[in-house]
C-alpha cells in the first residue's frame, strides 16, 4: 500500500537521450484571486511522445492545460508561482494567441469547433497562425486521415460527435505545431469511436512527430496510447512513472482501471477502498 | 408612373448606401456584440473630414477622399485602443452604454467644429445629374452606387475567404476558441471597428455630397437599426438587403403619401413598421442565425 507514495517520491527521471520539450514547474494556479486549483503541479513532456495526464474530475487536469496554452487568462485564472518552460524558453504569462506561435496548440475539451462554420473553414483557420505556402498541402494530409470530412460541405455544428473530434484534431493538425494539448478527446464518444480517436492521436504522433500531452477520464485507452502518465489529485501529481509501471501498478489498477485484486470484493474491502480513496 | 419609378431608382440607390452602413453596424456587432449606437457620427465624422480637406485646404476630391479614409481607419484604431479596450470583460450592456455616450459627444463636437447648418461640398462632377434609363440622378448617386456593390462585394470576399475575415467570425463565435487558435482578439477588434469607420465615411461623404454636411447626416445611424434588425443583426448579406429594403420603401412610402394619403412623413416611420411586421413572422430577421443546437 505504500508503494504508492515511494513512487510518486522516487519518479524515473526522463531518458536523457530524449530532449525535454515542455517541462511544467511547481506551478500554483489560481482563479478570480481567491480559488487554489493547482498546488505545485509539476511535470515533464518530453520531445515526441504522448503522455498522459490521468485523474477523477476537479483534480485540475484542465486547468493544467489551459495554464500551459495560456487560455486560463481568459477563464480569469493566473499562474502565481512556479514556471513552465517550453524548449528552453519561460511562457508563463504570455497571451494565448502568442503561444500558438511559439507551437503549442490547445484542442480543447468539448470539441469547440466553430459551428457556423464549415468544415474546410474551420481547417482553414487551424492554420491562422501559418504563412508559409504549405497549407494547402496540409489541407490534404488532413483530409486523407479523416476522408469523412471532405464528403461534410455542410455546415460544422451539424456533424456528429465523432466527427467534430475529428475535425478538432484535424484543425490543430493545420497549425502545424510541435506540442498538441489535447483535452479529453473521448468525451461523449462511443466505444469504437474512442478507439478511432485514439488510434488518430497515436499516429499523428509517429507520422508527424508531433509531442502530445493527453487528457483522459478513459484511463486504460490513454495508458495504452501513451508513454509515460502522470495522475493528479487535487492540483498535485501524486503518481508518475512509464505508462508499462502505471499499467501495472496495483492502486492505478483499482481507481482507474477498475478490476484490480480479486479478493477485494467483500464489503470489508469495500471499507479499506474508501479509506485509501486518496493517494496521499 | 415615371415619378414612382423615379423614386424607386432613389431608394434602391439610397438603399444600398444604408446598406453599407448597415454592414458596417454587422461588423462590429459580429466581432464583438457590441450595438454601435455612434454608427451615424461615423459618417458626419467622415463627410466633415473631407468637407474640411476639400474647402480648407483645397485639395481635389481623388486626393482628399483616400485621406478621408485612411484617417477614419486610424481613427476606428484609436477609438477601439483608447475608450473600448479597457471595457473588454466589462457587460455588453456597459458598452452599448459608452457608445450612446460617444455619438453624443461625437454629435456635440462636430457642431463645435464646424457649426449647425448645413455646408456644401464643392462641386466635384463635371455634371450633377446623369441621365440614367430616361431618369434623371444625381452623378453623386450613381458613382454611390457603384462603390457600394464594390463594397458589399469586397465584404463578401473578406468574410468568405480572407484570413482575416475567417478570424473575424471565429471571434464572433467565441473568443476563447479564437485565441485558443492564435487569433488575436484585441486586434480584430481594433480591426472591425477601423473598417467600420472607415466603410462608414465612404456612406458619408456620399450622403454629404448630394445634401451638403450637417448633423443630421448622423439620422442614417439610427435608419440603420431598422435595416440591421431586418436582415438579422448578425447577417451581411441580411443587412445588405435590410438596407435595400429600408431605402425602397421610404421611397414608395412616399410616393404613395404625397399621392393619396397625404398624411406626411410617412417616409420616416414606414421602415419601422414593416419591421415590427416583419420581425412578428420571423424573430431572428430574414437572415439572422439561429443557434445550431445537436440534441
Amino acid at each position: 500500500m505504500l508503494n504508492t507514495a515511494t513512487a510518486a517520491v522516487a519518479a524515473p527521471p526522463v531518458t536523457a537521450a530524449k530532449r525535454l520539450m515542455l517541462s511544467v514547474n511547481n506551478i500554483e494556479v489560481v482563479y478570480n484571486d481567491v480559488i487554489l486549483v493547482l498546488r505545485g503541479l509539476s511535470l515533464e513532456v518530453p520531445e515526441g511522445e504522448i503522455v498522459a495526464l490521468l485523474g477523477a474530475n476537479g483534480a485540475g487536469k484542465s486547468t493544467t492545460l489551459k495554464a500551459i496554452s495560456g487560455l486560463l487568462k481568459t477563464e480569469d485564472g493566473e499562474v502565481t508561482r512556479g514556471d513552465i518552460t517550453f524548449n528552453g524558453e519561460r511562457i508563463n504569462g504570455i497571451d494565448p494567441d502568442q503561444i500558438v506561435r511559439k507551437g503549442i496548440f490547445q484542442v480543447m475539451e468539448g470539441r469547440r469547433i466553430i459551428a457556423d462554420m464549415t468544415c474546410l473553414e474551420n481547417l482553414r483557420l487551424g492554420a491562422y497562425t501559418r504563412r508559409d505556402n504549405g497549407v494547402k498541402d496540409d489541407l490534404d494530409m488532413v483530409f486523407s486521415y479523416f476522408p469523412r470530412l471532405k464528403e461534410r460541405t455542410g455546415l460544422a455544428g451539424y456533424l456528429s460527435g465523432g466527427e467534430q473530434q475529428m475535425l478538432a484534431i484535424g484543425r490543430a493538425m493545420m497549425a502545424r505545431p510541435k506540442l498538441i494539448l489535447m483535452d479529453e478527446p473521448s468525451m461523449g464518444l462511443s466505444p469504437l469511436m474512442v478507439k478511432e480517436v485514439f488510434s488518430i492521436v497515436q499516429q499523428i504522433n509517429r507520422d508527424l512527430g508531433v509531442t502530445i500531452l493527453l487528457v483522459e477520464q478513459n484511463a486504460r485507452m490513454a495508458l495504452q496510447a501513451a508513454t509515460r502518465g502522470y495522475i493528479m489529485e487535487n492540483g498535485k501529481v501524486v503518481l508518475d512513472g512509464t505508462a508499462e509501471e502505471l499499467r501495472n501498478n496495483e492502486d492505478v489498477k483499482e481507481f482507474y482501471l477498475g478490476g484490480g485484486n480479486e479478493e477485494r470484493k467483500s464489503f470489508k474491502n469495500l471499507k479499506s477502498f474508501k479509506r485509501r480513496k486518496r493517494w496521499i | 408612373m415615371t415619378l414612382f419609378l423615379q423614386l424607386l431608382v432613389n431608394g434602391v440607390i439610397v438603399g444600398a448606401l444604408y446598406g453599407v452602413v448597415a454592414m458596417s453596424f454587422v461588423l462590429i456587432y459580429k466581432a464583438s456584440r457590441i450595438v454601435n449606437f455612434a454608427q451615424g457620427e461615423f459618417l458626419l465624422i467622415g463627410a466633415w473630414t473631407c468637407w474640411w480637406l476639400l474647402t480648407s485646404w483645397h485639395l481635389p476630391f481623388w486626393i482628399g477622399f483616400p485621406i478621408t479614409l485612411v484617417f477614419m481607419l486610424v481613427f476606428g484604431v484609436i477609438l477601439q485602443v483608447v475608450v473600448l479596450r479597457p471595457m473588454i470583460g466589462e457587460p455588453i450592456i456597459s458598452v452599448i452604454m459608452v457608445t450612446i455616450g460617444l455619438s453624443i459627444v461625437f454629435q456635440a463636437a462636430m457642431k463645435w467644429m464646424f457649426g449647425v447648418f448645413a455646408k456644401p461640398f464643392p462641386p466635384i462632377f463635371a455634371s450633377p445629374t446623369t441621365n440614367l434609363f430616361g431618369l434623371e440622378v444625381q452623378t453623386v448617386y450613381v458613382v454611390s452606387l457603384g462603390i457600394s456593390i464594390l463594397i458589399m462585394a469586397g465584404f463578401g470576399w473578406f468574410f468568405k475567404y480572407s484570413r482575416t475575415g475567417l478570424a473575424m467570425r471565429a471571434t464572433a463565435f467565441d473568443q476563447q476558441v479564437a485565441q485558443s487558435l492564435g487569433i488575436s482578439v484585441r486586434r480584430m477588434f481594433a480591426m472591425s471597428w477601423a473598417i467600420s469607420a472607415m466603410v462608414s465615411a465612404v456612406a458619408g461623404v456620399t450622403v454629404g455630397v448630394v445634401n451638403g454636411v450637417s448633423s443630421a447626416l448622423s439620422i442614417f445611424g439610427i435608419k440603420v437599426f431598422p435595416a440591421v434588425i431586418l436582415g438579422g443583426l448578425d447577417s451581411v448579406i441580411g443587412a445588405v438587403l435590410g438596407g435595400l429594403i429600408v431605402g425602397v420603401l421610404e421611397n414608395v412610402a412616399q410616393y404613395v403619401d404625397s399621392q393619396w394619403l397625404n398624411w406626411g412623413n410617412m417616409y420616416e416611420i414606414a421602415p419601422f413598421y414593416v419591421l415590427i411586421a416583419i420581425l412578428m413572422i420571423k424573430p431572428y430577421g430574414l437572415f439572422g442565425t439561429k443557434d445550431i443546437e445537436r440534441v
